[in-house]
């Protein structure tokens, strides 16, 4: 019995404590990563939370573009916009996801939604491209597997 | 149902026309159309029913999005304060059930009676007046200026306040602003916001 009570802490937890953690930024620490601190051909930044069911249809296509190509020529950064990093991290690590996922620590969106685009009305899922030469663009809305990897194949090879 | 289904095949007949583009909803400064849409006391709600307001406060929320829930005793705060002043709350929620069954009708009366509720929560079964008003997210907030019994100005547009996770911590209410400053025929001090939100869940039918 005085085992179990020993125990108990760490049942409650020890999951806890075995679980990743997810950078937390800032809304001006994610402009300098995706805008000044972008290393891949194709950045693709995607806007999602553990709560979306369209985010988390679509992560999977996410992770699988990170998966087919080097980090180098396209790099995926799932920017979570979950009320806790902590649902964000264990979700993460559940789902073995190969994109690097960051937390967005900024409750003021009002303050910086027209900054990632104007087109943007905030809803989610949300996708912004960002290729080697800083143009970007927006999309609203969900992908489906296909949409996702033509849009990249046409960012990686213009005409 | 004969002539429910005779205005339908019109509208759509009237639409081919003029639909060629998604309509993209409402800019401030904009006249609102009226509704007529089924409150979760079964009866029908709209603007005309009101003859006393000076405005609307008209919220697209619904029950299921983590932020609805977090701002669903706000905007009832935001009725027992304005519904007196001559600016009531009118909710509308815009997803078809279908695709979020916690959205059902069922549900919304659970959702009015659980949280008391002081203000019609009407059920936009067609989604038209979503579409038309241009609403994306939940809780999206449009506050009308009534000038004429059937003329309702689109004054404000965006969201609550600045702290979605807790009411005490925000320090910009901008709902409140601008019926404030309707109320006291001031300038409307920031017309448009956005907030994250969940996205409207449109029929697939």
């Amino acid at each position: 019995m005085k085992l179990l009570v020993w125990l108990i802490p760490f049942l409650l937890y020890g999951s806890e404590l075995l679980s990743q953690e997810i950078p937390v930024l800032d809304f001006q620490g994610l402009e300098e990563r995706i805008r000044e601190k972008n290393e891949a051909e194709v950045l693709v930044v995607n806007f999602w939370a553990t709560w979306c069911k369209p985010c988390i249809k679509e992560l999977p296509y996410f992770d699988s573009l990170q998966t087919s190509y080097s980090p180098t020529k396209v790099k995926v950064l799932l920017v979570s916009l979950d009320m806790e990093a902590k649902a964000a991290a264990k979700y993460y690590q559940r789902k073995n996801i190969q994109s690097e996922v960051v937390f967005l620590d900024a409750v003021d969106h009002n303050a910086w939604i027209d900054r990632i685009s104007p087109d943007w009305s905030g809803a989610i899922p949300a996708t912004l491209f960002i290729n080697s030469s800083g143009e970007e663009s927006f999309h609203e809305g969900e992908y489906s597997a296909e949409a996702l990897f033509t849009q990249v194949n046409q960012l990686l090879n213009p005409n | 149902m004969k002539t429910l289904s005779l205005t339908t095949v019109l509208t759509l007949l009237i639409g081919l026309g003029s639909f060629t583009l998604p309509p993209t909803g409402y800019e401030v400064g904009d006249y609102a159309t009226n509704f007529n849409l089924k409150n979760v006391d079964g009866e029908m709600v709209s603007l005309s029913d009101y003859e006393e307001a000076k405005g609307f406060i008209v919220v697209f929320t619904c029950n299921e999005c983590p932020y609805a829930k977090l701002y669903q005793d706000r905007i009832n705060q935001l009725n027992k304060d304005y519904a007196h002043q001559g600016f009531p709350v009118v909710a509308i929620n815009p997803n078809d059930p279908g695709r979020s069954p916690a959205d059902s009708y069922e549900n919304m009366q659970a959702r009015a009676e659980e949280k008391d509720y002081t203000f019609p929560y009407l059920m936009d079964e067609t989604q038209e007046i979503t579409r038309e008003y241009g609403a994306t997210n939940t809780p999206h907030v449009y506050v009308l200026a009534k000038e004429a019994a059937d003329k309702f100005r689109v004054a404000y547009i965006g969201t609550i306040d600045n702290n979605y996770t807790d009411a005490e911590k925000a320090d910009t209410h901008y709902v409140q602003d601008a019926v404030d400053a309707l109320l006291n025929n001031e300038e409307v001090p920031l017309t448009k916001t956005k907030a994250i939100g969940c996205g409207i869940k449109w029929s697939n039918a």
